[in-house]
């Protein structure tokens, strides 16, 4: 596939400019890019969601149009996005032939199809079962089975190991140098630079929309990589002050979550935050990090234990009664847009959410909050074109800036982040464990759910690993291994013995 | 270039936002249109479109009367559009304003009916009281449910607009049937009941006007209006910030029914000067349609309704001056509103039309 002068602005920003890229058959090509470089842009053109302003796609030698999703499936360029699109109630052979055309194979045929394309790639997974059975990494299969089943040769994964263990990573990346030997071209999406080393035959890079370099994977290192993505050297080492006169700030005893379903989704979790502490979450992607978080910021009933701050038990009490009861909590949940922020609204409206109670006043004051939106403008230098534009339209990054800058200026004496660096640039996510780290020192005490164990591992004093609910190890983060992590993330505790989640998910 | 095996569709995407100068060459481009599509269509039913539209203008706001008249429509339709605003901006989808300005009509008739002795500013007060209650009781019952139950609000308003128009007519053939009348109707309010004019027009208009000034600040300076736009953007955000979710919904649907209550009150004391079940009318699903036209935007939504109101009478002149059946006139009316809503469509979004060809034929 080749993409000639390639270019696609959107109202007077340029998304992609002249961009020019060749991807060979049997080669995994890594992209890398900034939030914002204009590398989501150019896959959605790949894929048929945007057309470009100019330039030509050219596949196997012929210029090509690709206008809508099943134009690219038909040229065999398959897409894998992040966030996975199968149907839970339905089994893996049913996902796959879902909007397909003209197939009148019977079940068992089908089965049998499916089964004869997993062996040629390795990709172990029963075609009848259901998807709500399989696993994070099982599912990640599926999606494969599915762009291969519409006889893709070219694919493009986005962001694929977000949610994966480094277990299921390994297992992901063996099955994607098969394809490539299978002769298969292969583009990867990822944030992650040791991964972009380990798996890549090449390497190219994106800034504001155009192509700044093209390397061979066995000519860079992270540090080259990084300097080219971001135009200068960036310092990637994460520092980790030590906690200074920490004491218990929050003690959280046998806390158990019931979930939507019998199961629980948190049982008997018990730990004791410090101040002046960052406390790591470390599980696989629904392990119950969102329960954990949610009760403690009083958005989730939880049917035992308990949680206390300064002596206080929070447990059952509303986001509003801890608040009145001088509870200094500040939350920032995963899905910014989602809880946390309006994204219609701008900055100055935004910042009212946290404080608007406090004035007693029918009338809205938003002096305030306007005020307090310029500060952090400056401070964070968020990028927004001024403080009432909706916060949807501004970059992850900004994004994150606003809700964790509202949350620190509320001078919290707890901070419980969600994946504050979801989605986001290697240097938006330095700007963030920056400002955690001075949190840190000022004596804040911080739980950080996270994903990516290496930064775990760098950033936080101790980390707490859940799986299905159960917490299978509270550690020095000085003393374990991404591998001891790893497995301790699917059921086994550090002492040995295999503890099984006893909760299915 | 050659050809290509992969076509382009036509499809539709949404704009990200469109110059103000290029929406209104859209809605003017619109209104031309849809007199020329009427004008047809008045040809094409043996008339001359010319002096029809200048009969429809004239009918509007041609006289003194006829202007009168035009305001008289305006008065309820501005009104239950702001009230129906209220639950929109939260997302509450309220299609039940027929049953609440039934339900303010006949509490208001009550003392009406009853109490006629009293001096006209009480009893006009009472009734005013009685007709926000009721109203606002009427939207607080499907409210209840949302909140606590999490029901579907668009049935259970709509289903309780039947409710309210069947309890008019119970009243209207038992209780409160006219002993003097031959037929089943309610007798006509005593003067004390029927609200004062001012300038020829019931002091209704007055009360709209309030009404277009107190939402909008409502909305948009007090804490209880940005709550409930909270809410309505996204509720996982207001549980976070602290709010009571259940009491903000149940808080605002009495507002929104209540101000629809108020109309009913306005229309039976003003208009009607009696209790009928056309007492709404239609008037509580055409505020649906000013309401979004106006993009939930008060200042907007006293426009609107008045270029509602002149369509309304316009096309009823029409139909006496030439003998046109109603029939005809609703599909003029129609064929009108229809050019109007298509410009919003074609304002928010664009579409791309298919054609063969490589990449380098895109242009937007």
């Amino acid at each position: 596939m080749e993409l000639r002068g390639l270019s696609k602005a959107f109202g007077t920003v340029k998304a992609n400019q002249n961009i020019n890229l060749t991807l060979y058959n049997g080669e995994i090509l890594a992209l890398l890019g900034e939030n914002g470089s204009g590398k989501t842009t150019l896959m959605n053109m790949l894929g048929g969601m945007y057309a470009p302003d100019s330039g030509t796609i050219h596949v196997n030698g012929r210029s090509v149009t690709i206008h809508s999703p099943a134009d690219a499936i038909a040229l065999g360029i398959g897409m894998i996005h992040q966030h996975f699109k199968l149907v839970d109630i339905l089994t893996v052979a049913e996902n796959i032939v879902m909007g397909t055309r003209g197939d009148r194979r019977s079940r068992a045929q089908l089965n049998e199809y499916i089964q004869s394309i997993s062996q040629r790639f390795g990709l172990a997974v029963d075609p009848s079962r259901k998807i709500y059975t399989l696993s994070v990494g099982e599912k990640q299969t599926v999606e494969i089975l599915k762009v291969l089943y519409r006889g893709s040769r070219i694919l493009i994964l986005d962001e694929p190991t977000a949610v994966l263990t480094p277990q299921e990573i390994d297992k992901l990346f063996a099955i994607l140098r098969k394809m490539r030997d299978e002769g298969c071209a292969i583009i990867i999406i990822t944030h992650k630079l040791n991964e972009v080393l380990a798996i890549s035959d090449r390497v190219i890079t994106l800034r504001k929309g155009e192509v700044v370099g093209t390397v061979n994977t066995s000519d860079a290192d992270a540090r080259s990589l990084t300097e080219q993505m971001v135009g200068r050297a960036v310092d990637l080492s994460i520092a980790r002050p030590e906690p200074v006169n920490p004491k218990p700030a929050l003690a959280v005893k046998g806390l158990t979550v019931q979930g939507t379903e019998k199961n629980k989704a948190l049982c008997d979790v018990s730990f004791t935050l410090m101040s002046g502490e960052i406390l790591g979450v470390a599980g696989v992607a629904g392990s119950g990090q969102r329960e954990l978080c949610e009760s403690i910021a009083g958005l989730q009933d939880s049917c035992a234990g308990s949680i206390r701050f300064e002596g206080e038990e929070l447990r059952g009490l509303s986001p509003r009664e801890i608040a009145a009861r001088g509870v200094a909590m500040s939350f920032v949940p995963e899905d910014r847009l989602g809880m946390g922020l309006v994204g219609s609204m701008g900055m100055v409206d935004n910042m009212l959410l946290k404080k608007y109670q406090e004035q007693h006043a029918p009338l809205l004051d938003r002096k305030p909050a306007k005020d307090l939106s310029n500060r952090l403008v400056d401070r964070l230098s968020i990028m927004t074109p001024d403080v009432y534009t909706p916060v949807k339209r501004l970059s992850g990054g900004n994004v994150q800036k606003v809700l964790l800058g509202r949350e620190i200026a509320s001078d919290p004496k707890i901070l419980i982040t969600a994946y504050p660096v979801r989605g986001l640039d290697i240097n938006s996510s330095m700007t963030i464990y920056h400002l955690l780290n001075e949190q840190k020192i000022k004596g804040v005490g911080i739980l950080f759910i996270g994903e990516d164990l290496d930064v775990l591992l760098e950033l936080c004093d101790r980390i707490l690993v859940l799986c299905g609910g159960i917490m299978t190890g509270l550690v020095d983060a000085k003393n374990v291994t991404k591998e001891q992590l790893g497995l301790m993330m699917t059921g086994c505790s550090l002492e040995g013995g295999d503890r099984a989640c006893a909760i299915p998910r | 270039m050659r050809d290509t095996e992969v076509r382009v569709r036509t499809h539709i995407v949404q704009r990200v936002a469109i110059a103000p100068g290029r929406a209104a060459l859209y809605r003017l481009l619109a209104i031309v249109l849809a007199l020329f599509t009427g004008g047809l269509f008045l040809l094409a039913v043996g008339f001359n479109p010319f002096p029809v539209y200048g009969t429809m203008v004239q009918g509007a706001v041609g006289s003194a009367s006829n202007l009168r008249e035009m305001v008289k429509i305006a008065i309820p339709l501005c009104i239950t559009s702001l009230a129906v605003t209220l639950a929109f901006k939260m997302r509450f989808w309220n299609i039940g304003a027929e049953g609440q300005i039934s339900a303010g009509a006949i509490a208001a008739s009550f003392f009406a009916l009853n109490y006629a002795s009293w001096p006209q500013p009480l009893l006009l007060t009472v009734m005013a009281v009685a007709g926000i209650l009721a109203g606002g009781l009427w939207g607080l019952i499907p409210a209840y449910f949302k909140a606590r139950f999490n029901t579907n609000e668009t049935l259970f308003t709509l289903m309780m607009n039947y409710i309210a128009i069947f309890i008019i007519q119970l009243m209207r053939e038992g209780p409160w049937k006219d002993p003097h009348s031959g037929f089943p109707k309610v007798p006509m309010f005593e003067k004390s009941a029927r609200m004062p004019q001012v300038l020829g027009v019931h002091a209704g208009w007055i009360v709209a006007l309030v009404l277009v000034i107190l939402v909008y600040v409502y909305l948009n300076r007090t804490k209880q209006g940005y709550e409930l736009t909270v809410v309505g953007e996204n509720e996982n955000t207001a549980r976070y910030a602290g709010m009571n979710v259940k009491k903000i919904i149940l808080r605002t649907m009495f507002l929104s029914a209540a101000i629809a209550g108020l109309a009913g009150m306005l229309q039976a004391s003003g208009a009607d000067r009696t209790l009928t079940e056309t007492v709404a009318g239609g008037v509580g699903f055409t505020a649906i349609t000013v309401s979004w036209l106006s993009q939930l935007n008060p200042l907007g939504i006293l426009i609107v309704s008045v270029l509602f109101a002149c369509l309304d009478k316009g096309s009823g002149t029409i139909r006496s001056v030439y003998n046109i059946s109603p029939s005809t006139s609703e599909v003029f009316q129609g064929i009108i509103l229809f050019f109007v809503l298509g410009a919003e469509f074609f304002i928010n979004y664009k579409i791309i039309w298919g054609r063969k060809g490589g990449a380098n034929q895109w242009t937007h």
